[in-house]
């Protein structure tokens, strides 16, 4: 399984004043089983993107093709689009809207018209992925939900689509460190055990480091880098001028190897960086 | 005698039954005693229904103490004469940049915290411009709110405090909803203001804020787990762990690293594997 | 569509329009409004709109800006129009089975229409020209002579104020919602009436919820910074009468005088 967006250009007010173009041509392909990081400041088309991902934005030119689906060319159902390519959106607890943890997870799988008794084995999976105990809290309110719980509630919604590419828009926005790292690590379990193609963007660069196997950075509507982590990261100063950041462990360590002579990192993580500098302190002496 | 003074403080929230009848509920806050000095810079930190945010309202009066008092200023919280005295010292600004702002044009909405003190409509305007200048905002004053970025809206939310001139601002997560240009910007703001005199106290879940402050208390379920410096606190992984929190990344990467903990910052970092 | 509604938006500018007291331009704009209805026959509606546009140009707001607004409105005009042409008796101009075109149900429905389009543009205009502050602050000085018989002016200008505010932040809201659950396979568009009204529930249900949250928040957020209704409260800006607001006046009146003289011009008059 695979998508390859080609080309994919967009206008926003197209002839109206305040006319901008927000993706200029876009191509990017994401292998099988793979997360993709994306990163950019707001504004720089990542949403946008996104929404094109799933038929929600139709674009100027170009087009998104699913496996060897196109779902561009208008032809493809939308019904069938979303069943392949689930959104969560930001802050997506904001959309919970049934009496019932049970029927809003529902939601989606009812709209692709299954019956009872697949929406149930569904909703029962897609709560157990998130980490939510399906009898525990199947009867309650979603709103008595703290506000971690409730945005895994939400993102079971649409794990319960069985989606083959699950696109996430900062997943961890405004969340406790606690609450933080349990989305994480519900990302992470939900990428093994159903080996969909995730896409993650965040602001957070120690995030897209640990997770993502590919990176891509939107900038003014285009693709301006593009690689592993590894790669992207190595090019900071690139980064700093379009107002990203790289993860905190290489800003630091870039920082000691401009300090002191002889001293290098490519350390993404803080226990890399760490294994780095005690390597240099022992191999020094 | 401190700015604040926080005693036995404990905040009750009502519930309501399912006949309608008014029960207590859980108690958000119980039994804090605090003191904040004049000029300091207060992180508070802790899980999500900590009572960070509860604790935060109480120092304004936005609520009441259920038993204990706040007195700010030599005023209490529960002195209905004082209430605007106080409000107009201890400003705060919101988490959600889009739901503070008032009205539609930038400028107008700094001038509505003056405008409910009754100033002379000259010296509101000086305010204004003056604030706006300190925010960075002052060329974007006739903008209309909708068409700022949230980094720029909470800005905004911050000239509208420092509009009332007060000497005490309350930041409740300022940063949560910004990407990380706008938090830059905010919390260099915000440590100018201190700089300049002014006392902050700021309620965040980012450790990287947290550790820019002198003094951080850490929240758990309405009581206070912990109140010590930065240092203090994140030498302690025991306490960060039993709260919930994370070490900011320096302080991690020196643990990790096995350094010794009067390694403060990269320099000194550089200067030890220098020596080795 | 949602983003295409400029009825209380704001156009910046300096322009003489822009410059003119709000109370001016609202008393303008309402007196507008009752003279639509007073005019009656073409010289009327040709001295309305030459008017209209003298005020478009002068206020120098691009004129796609203004057009913009009436495509969302675009159904109400069609209706009216409809309705008209097709139940006004009258002369038979032409006729189907049950379908019957008059002279008087044609030129009614167009001269329906064109006082709708100029309704909406003048009273949009206002808004585009004036600050919201303004405009309510405004509305507050015009309506304060009431205030002594219990009408509670400040605050239903301060409403004005904060709904004027909060309209993008709910269309925005709204966007997201519709978008967030069309994610999740809403459909709004096919199925019978009961059907989609029934699709609309998972977009008003987190509309409330938001709205409520909102309206907490703001209440907490001016509460904290002292506000206590409208006793005691100061403005930033003080409304002046200007010049530029008596000449805007004089010609105010010489427009009225027009308009009421024009029903005696000898046209074809339509009601």
């Amino acid at each position: 399984m695979s998508i390859t967006v080609k080309n994919l250009r967009y206008i926003y007010n197209k002839e109206m004043p305040g006319e901008t173009v927000a993706l200029d041509d876009v191509s990017f392909e994401i292998s099988d089983g793979s997360i993709l990081g994306v990163i950019g400041h707001t504004g720089s088309g990542k949403s946008t993107l996104l929404q094109h991902l799933n038929g929600l934005l139709k674009p100027e030119s170009g087009d998104v093709f699913i496996d060897d689906v196109c779902i561009t060319d208008g032809k493809t159902e939308l019904v069938e689009i979303r069943r392949r390519v689930g959104l969560v959106f930001q802050y997506p607890e904001y959309q919970l809207f049934e009496e019932t943890v049970a029927k809003d997870v529902a939601f989606g799988p009812r709209n692709l018209g299954l019956d009872d008794e697949e929406i149930k084995r569904r909703v029962k999976h897609a709560l157990e992925i998130v980490g939510l105990d399906y009898e525990d809290v199947k009867d309650n309110s979603p709103f008595e939900h703290s506000g971690g719980n409730k945005r895994k509630i939400a993102i079971a919604g649409v794990l319960a689509m069985e989606p083959k590419v699950l696109i996430l828009d900062e997943p961890t926005a405004g969340l406790d460190p606690k609450a933080h790292r349990e989305i994480l690590a519900m990302v992470r379990r939900i990428h093994d055990s159903t080996g969909c193609i995730i896409i993650f963007v965040s602001h957070n660069m120690a995030d897209i480091a640990s997770m993502a196997d590919k990176v891509i950075v939107l900038n003014a509507g285009r693709i301006v880098l593009e690689g592993t982590p590894a790669q992207v990261f190595s090019h900071g100063e690139e980064l700093a001028a379009m107002g990203l950041d790289v993860p905190p462990a290489r800003e630091m360590t870039d920082k000691l190897s401009r300090l002191i002579p002889g001293f290098t990192s490519e350390a993404l993580s803080i226990t890399q960086a760490a294994d780095d500098i005690r390597n240099f302190i022992s191999s020094d002496k | 005698m401190s700015y604040i003074e926080i005693r036995n403080l404990t905040v009750q929230f009502m519930k309501i039954n399912e006949d309608g009848s008014e029960v207590p509920g859980r108690k958000a806050l119980e039994d804090i005693s605090l003191d904040i000095e004049k000029g300091s810079f207060v992180a508070v930190v802790g899980m999500n229904g900590s009572g960070k945010s509860t604790l935060a309202k109480c120092l304004n009066g936005l609520i009441l103490p259920t038993k204990g008092d706040v007195i700010v200023d030599g005023m209490n919280t529960r002195d209905e004469d004082h209430l605007w005295d106080i409000r107009s010292r201890v400003g705060m600004v919101f988490q959600n940049p889009d739901n503070q702002i008032v009205s539609s044009i930038v400028e107008d909405d700094v001038a509505f915290g003056p405008e409910n003190l009754g100033i002379e409509p000259a010296e509101i305007r000086r305010r204004v411009n003056q604030a706006l200048k300190q925010v960075g905002m002052y060329d974007q004053r006739l903008k209309g709110a909708h068409m700022l970025s949230g980094g720029q809206k909470q800005r905004i939310a911050i000239a509208g405090a420092v509009a009332m001139r007060p000497e005490c601002i309350i930041f409740d997560e300022p940063t949560a909803m910004l990407d990380p240009k706008g938090r830059e910007n905010v919390m260099n703001i915000i440590s100018e203001l201190n700089a300049d005199g002014i006392t902050a106290i700021l309620i965040t879940h980012f450790m990287s804020e947290a550790v820019e402050t002198d003094r951080i208390i850490v929240m758990n379920a309405g009581r206070v787990l912990c109140d010590r410096t930065p240092a203090q606190l994140f030498s302690d992984t025991e306490m960060i762990e039993r709260a919930g929190l994370e070490l900011p990344p320096f302080i991690e990467l020196r643990e990790k690293a096995g350094l010794p903990s009067d390694v403060t910052n990269l320099e000194k970092m550089a200067a030890y594997m220098n020596n080795r | 569509m949602i983003r295409d509604i400029t009825l209380g938006q704001y156009y910046p500018g300096s322009s003489p329009i822009h410059r003119l007291d709000a109370r001016v331009k609202i008393t303008a704009t309402m007196l507008y409004i009752v003279e639509l209805f007073v005019v009656n026959n073409f010289a009327g509606f040709l001295i309305a709109g030459i008017a209209l546009f003298t005020v478009i140009g002068l206020s120098r707001v691009p004129l796609k800006f203004i057009f913009r607004g009436l495509s969302a409105v675009f159904i109400i005009i069609f209706f009216t129009l409809i309705l008209n042409i097709f139940l006004t008796d009258g002369r038979v101009l032409w006729h189907w089975k049950f379908i019957t075109i008059t002279y008087e149900g044609l030129t009614r429905a167009v001269f329906m229409a064109v006082r709708l389009i100029m309704l909406i543009i003048g009273s949009s205009l206002l808004t585009l020209t004036t600050k919201p502050i303004e405009l309510t602050d405004g509305l507050e000085k015009l309506m304060s002579p009431l205030s002594k018989i219990g009408v509670p002016s400040h605050e239903i200008a301060l409403m004005m104020t904060i709904a004027l505010r909060f309209i993008p932040t709910l269309m925005e809201e709204t966007d997201k919602i519709i978008k967030a659950q069309q994610a999740r396979g809403a459909d709004f568009e096919s199925g019978n009436i009961i059907q989609r009204a029934k699709s609309l529930i998972p977009i008003l249900i987190p509309l409330f919820i938001s709205s409520f949250r909102i309206a907490q928040e703001l209440a907490l957020a001016m509460e904290a910074r002292c506000y206590h209704g409208g006793s005691g409260r100061t403005r930033m800006n003080e409304i002046h009468f200007h010049k530029g607001d008596a000449v805007a006046a004089v010609i105010l009146v010489l427009f009225l005088t027009l308009i009421i003289a024009s029903r005696r011009m000898g046209m074809p008059a339509i009601q």
